[in-house]
């Protein structure tokens, strides 16, 4: 279980560093993400059952992870109130017509890819 | 205050012992709600944890500051949580690849879209551009989100509440409103939920069909890192 923390964190770390030293756009943990993917595919793919056990354990209680950000909105309670129409409608019209849109556009692409398997 | 209850308070207030068990409480709590609600999506175990720790804030007059200095180990996880999501990615490699171009073209333009239609509504009811840097990323998981928030002006708190709002949002409506126009594949459904509404509309999908929550899973990942590449770059070019 160390071990696969520990490379979780270094992974991270790396991330960390390079995003900072080239001035990356993207967050360390993201860029940790994408290196640790990149290696589990370089060595065949199938992550190692330490590394699978932890991941599958934090992943399953990413929720609780969110809850000390989430609390945060007691800062902002006043702006919240203040924006109340913008964020309330961005955030069901918005979200919906976003799950609209890129459901229609992937069931149709995944036709077209598909058909043009069967061609 | 009697002098003993004081310096048992002062402890406590130096301590992270009272705020990481109060929020491990109230995310026992949610659980146990979203449990007994028949795990209905809208009883989010997130959503009650956080109304829970807010009322108890507000009431007890502690300062969020304080609060956070304990429960910020908890949220330093989410960085090894996010590393953690290459596991379920390379797990379904395979999967992805299969359709590769296909999901390339759907992700981009879907992650267009959720940025787009989020700012645009936001911008069209007069929020300032902190809520409108604030509701960009929304459609992003929590600590990508947070991060991209951060790094275009946004406010990351604000950010977390938006991101968990659109995840309950998207999680409840979102399968009706597929049926309504008819996507019934379960690759497009699943896609369609993790891109818009992260974790909370993947744990919906996998409840509900196997492929459809592994295409959410997927998308969630992909959006995550497609916005991270491309919103800030864009943001840059859009808001001098």
């Amino acid at each position: 279980m160390i071990a696969a923390l520990t490379l979780l964190l270094a992974c991270q770390l790396v991330g960390e560093v390079t995003a900072r030293a080239l001035g990356l756009p993207l967050p360390g943990p993201v860029l940790g993400m994408i290196l640790l993917a990149a290696g589990l595919l370089a060595r065949g793919g199938d992550p190692p059952p330490e590394l699978a056990a932890v991941a599958d354990g934090l992943l399953r209680n990413l929720g609780l992870l969110f809850v000390p950000a989430a609390v945060g909105v007691v800062l902002h309670l006043d702006l919240l109130a203040r924006a109340a129409a913008p964020i309330a409608l961005a955030v069901l019209a918005g979200t919906l017509a976003a799950i609209g849109f890129t459901g229609l556009v992937t069931a149709r692409l995944l036709r077209a890819w598909s058909s043009r398997d069967v061609a | 205050m009697s002098p003993e209850l004081a310096e048992i308070w002062v402890y406590l207030a130096a301590s992270p012992l009272a705020a990481l068990t109060v929020t491990l409480a109230a995310w026992l709590a949610g659980l146990r709600l979203h449990a007994a609600a028949q795990r209905s999506a809208l009883v989010n175990p997130v959503l009650v944890a956080a109304l829970l720790l807010v009322a108890l804030l507000l009431v007890s007059g502690i300062e969020y500051r304080a609060y956070f200095e304990g429960a910020q180990f908890v949220h330093f996880l989410l960085g090894p949580a996010t590393v953690a999501l290459a596991v379920p990615l390379v797990r379904q490699w395979r999967l992805l690849m299969a359709s590769g171009p296909a999901l390339a073209i759907a992700l981009v333009t879907g992650s267009v879209f959720a940025s787009a239609s989020a700012v645009a509504i936001g911008w069209a009811f007069g929020a300032d551009p902190a809520v409108l840097a604030t509701l960009a990323p929304k459609a992003t998981t929590t600590p990508v989100a947070m991060g991209i928030a951060e790094q275009i002006g946004g406010i990351p708190s604000l950010t977390a509440v938006v991101v968990i709002l659109s995840g309950i949002a998207g999680a409840a409506l979102g399968p009706m409103l597929l049926t309504l126009l008819r996507v019934q594949d379960w690759r497009a459904r699943g896609f369609a939920v993790g891109l818009a509404a992260h974790g909370i509309g993947t744990a919906r999908a996998i409840s509900v069909n196997e492929t459809a929550g592994a295409f959410a899973a997927l998308a969630m990942g992909l959006n995550a890192l497609a916005t991270a590449l491309l919103l800030p770059l864009v943001w840059a070019l859009a808001m001098p």
